[in-house]
């Protein structure tokens, strides 16, 4: 039994965590907070290029690292911690794993260098109005050669150089595909929007005849997006970890520090209650996301199942750290200074974005029926 | 990331499953457990001779040291034992809290002399030990005990009442928690014996429990001499000697106690639902399912986690108490669910009628008494908040305070 991370892999995760408390201090996360004409920061951005994270898992002939997944699932737990204010879940999970899956040799070559370079920055563009997006009721169009219509929201689309939008075919019958679009290019206008999280930027992107080139298989659309959420699935769920652990050491480190009743507010059972539950479910969602990142590296055919679990455990651990968090700070914990907010912005940010929880509730269930009718 | 065997772990579980392939019975649906279909004195024979089976195999006391006629293994055996020995339907009960508890803490302070009379028998299933720590005024605060010894000569002289003791009934030996000095502060006056349980003055009692059977018993000590001999580690040391032994607990690794996620997806396929098909096609309910089936894996890799620092030779820590919080809350919820799903059938626990012939009824009514068993859930999450997130103990009333000075209710 060997179901944990290398020392290698450890140790690049300590590198990380020293090099993101330096360089994406809460200060660097709040400037992108405080600041509503800034997408993300820039500077973050390149030093995270530069350190070769945003091409680990892509291959060395298309200039990433040459690292696997397990390597990218110890960065996403340290980005997930650190709240990095840069576009990085949505360019490194969804366009590059993406590409990486589906992606023809010549887009590869196109798109993959860039994005380990730090010059592409990819997002996805599916949603239009609340609830699933589902081919039968897309209004973005393509036309074999363009796209028209308009996606709302879209993760880190006011500053991505290229998306991935879910389409009406109309050369295949009105069934889905996945194209690709040079936001940069003609026929794209991009409308920030505001959010929940403003630390991650979020926009409305209206297509007219865009110039867009399909992804994978025309008319397969939604099952390659569902490949790519499972995927991206399993690496969100450790930026979840990352954020839950964050969010228990803070109301830790308050519990003991506060005093109330002349006591440490932590002598208090209702507060260690508290904070154990926190526990139980990080723990929880520690050991899922682990199997979903052995899944993910070996892409076994466990990996749906195991992506929905991750993500399940991992969206309920962030919201009940990062609330009860806020709870345990008191009156402190809901002010703007306080850090508390931007774990609860970012855990909802996260267990919204790429479907939510129910939706993935029903997923899990539908993919265990089908294991047990195998 | 694997889930493989080294190649030692491999070889030692094809050595555990011949075994058990040999000397148990594969675990199934069709056929009735062997407890119950045997009397309790036939279980009990087969118990000892199964655990007599595991000595002469190798596989009894897997973590003991051997000059202790254990196997001197690593802790990832043990576990790699349990592992298989789970699919098998293998009378191990009886010895569990003896082997598992009581005669480490004798391997740990009793004399050699002691050790050479004792541990051999326990561990060839000739003698079974039981543990008495519990009271009915000292449970989750068991150093609250009340049951008092008195030097007399050689002897001790034991007077009080245990409770909650599991096989006290069957059992050869027992180690007793008592308090010797009540001038001393709570933890302080405490003492641990060994006793033979066929002492004069020495009284068992089954206790009804709420579910109608009675699987553990009240202890009724009534001068009942013990020989200062067998005290374990010395006089005033009881709570550190129980410590080890609370301490052994925490490594048996339980699995699921009862019907859990997959038990009542597969049972939703013949209940109707509440939109015309089925219950197991009702989206509220597929939603629980997904929560069910997030936690028992969660849990059950979990264990994967702690048996891969096992097998790296670091010994896990209070991490497991997760476990039991976990999987006697989701028993109480599934089979609540399972009753619910039921409508008005939901009540008949009638075998002869009940859905699943009354098995969610009857694990829910076990589940009440296993979120307390062990540890209740407010203890391990005390447990979980101390030693883990490091929370300052809470305020206590009764440090440096006579025993015999503590307010003490009813």
């Amino acid at each position: 039994m060997n179901f944990d991370f290398s020392d290698d892999q450890k140790y690049l995760k300590e590198q990380a965590r020293k090099f993101l408390s330096e360089q994406s201090s809460m200060a660097v996360v709040r400037t992108i907070l405080n600041d509503d004409t800034k997408s993300h920061d820039a500077k973050l951005w390149q030093a995270i290029a530069d350190m070769g994270w945003l091409g680990a898992a892509i291959p060395e002939a298309y200039g990433g690292l040459g690292l696997g997944e397990l390597e990218l699932c110890v960065l996403a737990e340290e980005m997930g911690r650190s709240l990095a204010p840069v576009p990085w879940a949505s360019t490194v999970y969804f366009f590059a794993e993406a590409l990486k899956i589906a992606g023809s040799e010549a887009q590869k070559q196109a798109l993959l260098p860039g994005v380990a370079d730090g010059s592409v920055i990819g997002c996805v563009a599916a949603s239009e109005g609340p609830g699933e997006p589902r081919a039968a009721h897309l209004t973005t169009r393509f036309d074999g050669s363009s796209v028209s219509g308009t996606k709302l929201p879209v993760a880190d689309g006011d500053c991505a150089t290229h998306a991935l939008v879910l389409v009406r075919d109309e050369t295949c019958g009105g069934a889905a595909s996945l194209v690709i679009v040079d936001l940069r290019g003609a026929g794209v206008s991009a409308k920030s929007v505001k959010t929940f999280d403003p630390t991650r930027s979020h926009a409305s992107i209206t297509f007219d005849k865009a110039p867009a080139h399909v992804l994978g298989e025309a008319g397969d659309g939604e099952a390659l997006l569902s490949r790519i959420y499972d995927r991206a699935a399993v690496l969100v769920s450790f930026e979840q970890i990352g954020g839950s652990q964050a969010c228990l050491e803070m109301a830790t480190d308050y519990a003991k520090g506060r005093y109330a009743f002349s006591r440490q507010i932590g002598s208090f059972q209702a507060i260690k209650h508290k904070l154990a539950d926190m526990y139980v479910a990080l723990e929880i969602a520690r050991s899922n996301a682990y199997y979903g990142a052995w899944a993910l590296s070996t892409d076994a055919p466990e990996l749906p199942l195991a992506a929905a679990a991750a993500r399940i455990a991992g969206c309920e651990a962030y919201y009940l750290a990062s609330k009860e968090n806020i709870q345990t700070h008191g009156g402190m914990g809901f002010t703007w200074e306080v850090d508390c907010h931007l774990y609860y912005r970012r855990a909802k940010l996260l267990a919204l974005q790429a479907g939510a929880p129910a939706l993935w509730k029903e997923k899990l269930v539908r993919r265990l029926e089908l294991r047990n009718a195998a | 990331m694997d889930f493989n065997d080294t190649p030692e772990e491999a070889a030692f579980r094809q050595r555990a499953q011949a075994f058990l392939a040999a000397h148990a019975e594969p675990k199934s649906a069709q056929k009735e457990s062997l407890q119950k279909r045997l009397s309790d004195k036939e279980y009990m024979l087969a118990a000892k001779a199964y655990q007599k089976a595991k000595a002469e195999n190798g596989f009894a006391g897997i973590t003991w040291p051997k000059e202790q006629g254990g196997q001197g293994l690593a802790p990832i055996f043990s576990v790699i034992f349990g592992q298989e020995e789970g699919k098998y339907d293998a009378p191990a009960g009886p010895f569990t809290i003896g082997l598992g508890m009581c005669v480490p803490t004798v391997i740990a302070f009793a004399t050699d002399a002691q050790k050479a009379r004792h541990v051999g028998p326990a561990l060839r299933g000739e003698e079974i030990w039981c543990q008495l720590f519990s009271e009915p005024s000292a449970g989750s605060d068991v150093a609250g005990l009340k049951t008092r010894a008195v030097r007399d000569g050689d002897d001790w002289v034991i007077n009080g009442q245990k409770v909650w003791t599991s096989g006290a009934h069957y059992s050869d030996w027992g180690i007793v928690l008592v308090r010797t000095n009540p001038d001393k502060a709570k933890h302080k006056g405490l003492s641990m014996f060994f006793i033979d349980m066929k002492s004069p003055g020495i009284e068992v009692r089954p206790i009804h429990q709420m579910s109608g059977g009675s699987n553990f018993n009240e202890v009724y000590f009534t001068d009942v001499r013990v020989p200062h001999a067998q005290m374990l580690g010395g006089e005033g040391n009881g709570w550190s000697v129980a410590l080890v032994t609370l301490m052994n607990e925490r490594l048996a690794v339980g699995g699921s106690p009862g019907p859990d996620y997959k038990e009542i997806f597969d049972w939703a396929r013949t209940m109707p639902g509440m939109e015309g098909g089925s219950l197991a096609e009702d989206a509220a309910f597929r939603q629980k399912v997904a929560d069910w089936y997030v936690r028992a894996e969660g849990y059950k890799l979990a264990k994967f986690r702690t048996m891969t620092a096992l097998s790296k030779g670091q010994t896990p820590g209070p991490e497991s108490s997760i476990g039991k919080i976990i999987t006697a809350n989701q028993l109480q919820d599934i089979t609540h669910n399972a009753m619910e799903a039921m409508d008005h059938f939901g009540i008949i626990t009638d075998a002869a009628h009940a859905p699943a012939e009354g098995v969610f009824q009857q694990s829910h009514m076990w589940a009440a008494g296993l979120r307390i068993a062990g540890g209740t859930d407010e203890i391990l999450k005390n447990i979980i908040a101390e030693r883990i997130l490091g929370l300052p103990g809470d305020v206590r009333v009764d440090k440096d305070v006579a025993f015999k000075d503590l307010p003490s209710g009813r």
